[in-house]
């Protein structure tokens, strides 16, 4: 599988760890169960799921990647970018 | 029997080579087979089950029966296809799966117990007692079947693996995908041609034809000729693309035969394309008719690859059985070479006819005789049986588009009628590979005229996809005669007019053989269909139908055509199995390249090592790290003994050691505090420049991660430690935190575990150490516990932390890696004036134990701050990562296991690490388990074995006995349950 670094271009998955679902988390003030949904529940949706990879054994960026799981295909690739990069960091 | 003027190798040089004892001479770089078969040598191998008598089927990878074992001693390689392996100079090769011959195997009495032995029996037969399984059915079937073995020997041959990158990856080198190269070469597109072949060319080199009015070797030379001029196109012959995988990425087998000893045997690449062409083909097919395995019968493409590409003709008196025009080819260039040809005997009524040989129409064979070598076969027609002199048939039921890769992403192919075989799945469709397109015979286009036609599209299709400007296709002249077929898949034994044959051995008269590498015939097909193993996975798995080495290259497609005939389903319906990778075998040497012995896993070595080995220092695995456990001394027989000595170099004099494992992270920026302050439980914002804190993090889910130190070097300047086993899990959780949880933040991290050499020098007399060492010497007052700062070491600048992991007063020296080792030797020579000197893992591990430090024995993923006793250093002002989560009921319950000390009662008992703790007067039981002991070690200092363990409501139970035992040890002894903390609870000694 080749996955889509922001930072250094298209590279082989070994290269990257993988974190799971990229779900949003909730404010520090917030509920235990929010917590607990955040840190324990996930979907495993069959199709289009975005995902953090991390670029470990590379540039060292959190990935964030949206994939088909029932293909492996990388969707809309452009959306590979990280809040770090965004935020104009290098 | 050699053809003057045929071949390739006619002029190559001529080499002697040994098979089975014989010594025997061939040409240089013609397959082995096509060797025994100029020698004479049909029979070649013993079936996998029934140890039947085997020759050589085919001329390609797809090989089924031809398999030898190469070479001797620890080179020797089972189940090599004598079809590809090309004859060199002194090759030894052999028979596989007989003894004590080939010719007489002993093992053939497995043929004679055939109807115990059919689908299924391992199911049937072996079931009763369980217990003979392992002791004597699978011993038994183990030696009885199977094919080649390995020497038992480690296999010295060096192989490699490697990455490469392309735009266009074109998988085979016949015509289509020559022209499809060509065409993407001119289009300047970066090509890379993998060719299973040693040679380009593909079929053409098995065939006459003509391209463009010349021989078609001759358009392949010119073809090659402007392709190798092209310096973006890499041609990699003997390559054979074994699998497809996600976005474009490749495997690929490239083998070197005979290129010296000390060259790679096989390399194992990776190749990632933006667009492939696959044109691998197609694998012709046999038909199924009785012992229709002898040698002696052949495929008819590979008669014509051995006649025509090798100069060797396979028989005397050959006959040829089809249902298709293109076996007719075959008794057309044998005659044309002058060879014999007894008869075509064509299925179809419609078949062509030849004024050159007798063709008979309508027929089919029907049975072979022949004792090792077939010398007739048995015909049928309307007009009866017939049998006909023959020692060599060619047969062909038919070719099968080799789209194997197409499938490997869960594609499935379709059933293409008129040419009786499956296609690969259109594009698009559900499971076909992204990319790639299959042109020529893999898609079922037969004939020379289209393949070129379908490459130089498909590379055409594949330039504009790529955004190459495309250029002028121009496809020459060639052959466009029609492939004709009627499907004809198994001939019955005995026709219903003449019924069945009495006597004898009349259940061995009909088998019609399928899968000839695992021994599978019609009738284990049919026998499973009756059982109701009808679907084509569950019929693959019971008779083990396509389950060999050549993953049924050969048989799959007739396999399932018997089947549909016996369930009454179509072939469509039917179905194929799955095809998955490798689609040739690849050696497991070459998937490990370079991963063996010390390849397996990188060494990381401390700045000390050499010094420390030099020391004889016992080392010991940390992680990648080699640290040492202790350094002996003369006079010392056990380990214990260094270790104690260690130990008493820290609590009262000064000891040194290496601490560089530690990993380190140099944090840097204005919110660099708000950093520390979020991921650390602790309160960190307010830690001063030259002041250094002890910090505990939490995973989001509120459990403990790590624990360290982190000094501030400066306002908007720090430096983490974090434990040796969590140095890249904390790295990587800090990379997520600043990049993702709160990006905005201005803090940039990087590990600089390996940019610092740190030995810690601890000990009462570590400051008279110091003094001797620091430029301009040491004075204690500048230096209070938790301090650091910059000190100068011999002109070097160095940092220093007053932090102690041991208890006793200490410091950390850091230095640039670059002076680790001049520093460590100095150390050592210092303590070692002032009655101290090294210590290492051991000793290390007692003092902190005396302390009631932590180490990932205790943070094991399962304790909470509670567990560890570490609660009370939560901020309660501040958000930090698993705040929320580590207040959670569960995770601060008092009947938690919780952080003490044990105490055996008596002084010279023995502790283990993982022992279980009871209350004394229970059972023990797992129901009342209290908890486990997660540290052990000889306290010199104290006098006994002293431990840590996690201890259901521990803290509330000091004083109390338990009962700690370990099984697997042998332990069962009384214990005191103590405070954690063994030595020195006020910790005066490391304030000083």
């Amino acid at each position: 599988m080749r996955l889509l670094c922001p930072i250094c271009g298209e590279r082989d998955r070994r290269e990257f760890t993988y974190r799971g679902a990229a779900v949003a988390q909730p404010a520090p003030e917030a509920s235990a169960a929010e917590w607990h949904a955040y840190v324990h529940l996930r979907d495993n949706p069959a199709g289009p799921l975005e995902e953090w990879w991390h670029h470990q054994q590379g540039c060292g960026a959190w990935v964030k990647l949206r994939r088909d799981t029932t293909t492996h295909q990388m969707l809309d690739p452009l959306a590979g970018q990280t809040p770090a990069t965004t935020a104009g960091r290098t | 029997m050699r053809i003057a003027g045929y071949g390739s190798v006619a002029d190559a040089r001529d080499v002697s080579f040994t098979f089975n004892g014989r010594v025997l001479r061939g040409r240089e770089g013609e397959p082995l087979a096509a060797s025994l078969l100029a020698n004479g040598i049909h029979l070649v191998g013993r079936s996998f089950k029934y140890h039947r008598p085997r020759g050589i089927l085919t001329a390609g990878s797809e090989e089924p029966n031809a398999l030898v074992t190469v070479g001797e001693g620890a080179a020797q390689e089972p189940n090599v296809r004598a079809t590809t392996l090309p004859l060199r100079e002194g090759l030894v090769a052999r028979s596989q799966n007989c003894w004590p011959s080939v010719e007489f195997d002993a093992m053939a009495i497995n043929d004679l117990a055939a109807p115990f032995l059919g689908a299924g029996f391992y199911y049937k037969t072996f079931m009763w007692p369980a217990s003979f399984w392992e002791k004597l059915y699978e011993p038994l079937i183990r030696r009885a079947a199977g094919l080649g073995a390995l020497s038992g020997a480690p296999d010295d041959a060096t192989y490699e693996k490697a990455f490469a990158h392309c735009d266009l990856l074109v998988i085979g080198g016949g015509p289509a995908g020559l022209m499809a190269a060509l065409q993407a070469a001119r289009g300047g597109a970066d090509v890379i041609l993998c060719d299973e072949d040693l040679t380009p060319g593909g079929r053409l080199q098995s065939e006459q034809e003509q391209i463009d009015g010349v021989p078609a070797q001759q358009w392949v030379d010119r073809t090659i000729a402007e392709l190798d001029s092209y310096d973006t196109v890499r041609r990699m012959p003997s390559t054979t693309v074994t699998g497809v995988y996600d976005q474009g990425t490749y495997a690929a087998l490239e083998r070197h035969h005979g290129r010296g000893s000390s060259a790679p045997v096989a390399c194992f690449w990776r190749i990632v394309a933006k667009r492939a062409i696959l044109a691998a083909g197609a694998l012709e097919r046999p038909i199924a008719f009785a012992n229709n395995d002898r040698p002696g019968i052949m495929m008819a493409g590979a008669v014509r690859s051995y006649l025509n590409r090798w100069g060797v003709a396979c028989g005397e008196r050959v006959s040829v059985f089809g249902n298709n025009d293109d076996a007719h080819r075959t008794a057309r260039d044998l005659t044309a070479a002058g060879v014999h040809v007894a008869a075509v005997i064509d299925s179809r009524h419609d078949a062509p006819t030849s004024t050159e040989f007798r063709v008979i129409r309508g027929a089919q064979v029907c049975n072979s005789s022949g004792r090792g070598r077939l010398d007739a076969i048995t015909l049928r027609s309307v007009a009866g049986e017939e049998k006909l002199q023959t020692d060599c048939l060619a047969m062909s039921g038919g070719w099968n588009p080799t789209l194997h890769l197409t499938c490997h992403l869960n594609g499935r192919p379709r059933w293409q009628r008129d040419i009786a075989a499956f296609v690969p799945q259109t594009e698009g469709s559900i499971g076909a590979v992204p990319g790639l397109e299959p042109v020529g015979a893999c898609r079922g286009l037969f004939t020379t005229a289209q393949a070129l036609q379908d490459g130089a599209e498909a590379a055409q299709r594949a330039l504009e996809a790529l955004g190459k400007t495309a250029v002028a296709i121009d496809v020459p002249q060639s052959e466009t005669d029609a492939y004709r077929i009627t499907p004809l898949w198994s001939v019955p034994a005995h026709s219903r007019a003449h019924g069945k044959p009495s006597g004898g051995f009349a259940w061995m008269q009909g088998r019609a053989w399928v899968d000839f590498q695992n021994d599978v015939t019609v009738k284990d097909i049919c026998q499973a269909a009756q059982e109701n193993f009808a679907s084509v996975e569950h019929m693959k798995r019971y008779t083990t139908q396509g389950m060999a080495t050549d993953q049924g290259k050969s048989s799959n497609v007739l396999a399932l055509a018997v089947l549909a005939e016996a369930t009454g389903q179509t072939i469509a319906q039917t179905g194929t199995t799955t095809f998955r990778p490798p689609y040739v075998p690849v050696p497991l040497g070459a998937m490990a390249a370079g991963a063996t012995g010390q390849g397996y896993t990188p060494r990381r070595l401390l700045t000390s090592h050499a010094v420390a080995e030099d020391r004889g220092a016992t080392m010991m695995e940390v992680g990648l790290w080699y640290r040492a456990a202790y350094f002996p001394q003369q006079g010392e027989s056990n380990w214990r003994q260094s270790c104690d000595r260690e130990v008493g170099y820290v609590r009262s004099a000064v000891g040194v050691t290496d601490v560089s494992t530690l990993g380190k992270i140099d944090i840097q920026g204005p919110d660099a505090a708000k950093l520390l302050d979020f991921v650390y439980v602790n309160r960190f914002a307010k830690l001063a420049p030259g002041r250094v804190r002890y910090g505990l993090m939490l995973r989001e889910d509120g459990f403990v991660m790590d624990d360290g130190t982190t000094a501030c070097l400066a306002p908007d300047h720090y430096v983490m430690t974090t434990t040796t086993a969590a140095a890249g899990q904390v790295m990587a959780h800090l990379e997520f935190v600043t990049q993702v949880m709160q990006p905005d933040w201005q803090v940039r991290i990087s590990s600089v575990t390996e940019q610092w050499a740190q030995f810690s020098v601890a000990g009462p007399q570590s400051r008279a150490l110091l003094d001797g060492l620091l430029d301009g010497g040491f004075d204690a007052a500048d230096w209070p516990f938790m301090s650091c700062g910059r000190v100068s070491i011999g002109g070097v600048a160095a940092r220093m932390f007053r932090i102690s992991f041991s208890g006793e007063e200490a410091y950390e020296i850091a230095v640039p890696a670059r002076y680790g080792e001049s520093l460590f030797t100095a150390l050592v020579a210092q303590a070692e004036a002032l009655g101290g000197g090294a210590y290492g893992m051991e000793a290390l591990n007692v003092l902190r134990l005396e302390k009631g430090f932590l180490t990932h024995a205790e943070i094991n993923g399962t304790a909470s701050l509670h567990d560890l006793g570490m609660e009370g250093m939560q901020k309660s002002d501040r958000p930090f990562v698993g705040q929320v989560m580590a207040a959670r009921p569960g995770l601060v319950d008092k009947n938690r296991g919780r952080l003490v000390g044990l105490k055996p009662r008596d002084a010279d008992q023995k502790l283990t690490a993982g022992a279980h703790v009871f209350d004394p007067e229970d059972t023990v039981e797992r129901i009342n388990d209290q908890g486990y002991v997660t540290s052990v070690g000889h306290s010199p200092t104290l006098g006994h074995m002293i431990g840590l363990a996690l201890v259901s409501n521990g803290l509330d139970r000091i004083g109390d006995p338990v009962r700690v035992v370990d099984h697997t040890a042998g332990l069962d002894v009384i214990c005191e349950i103590t405070d954690p903390v063994f030595f020195d609870p006020e910790g005066e000694r490391a304030r000083g």
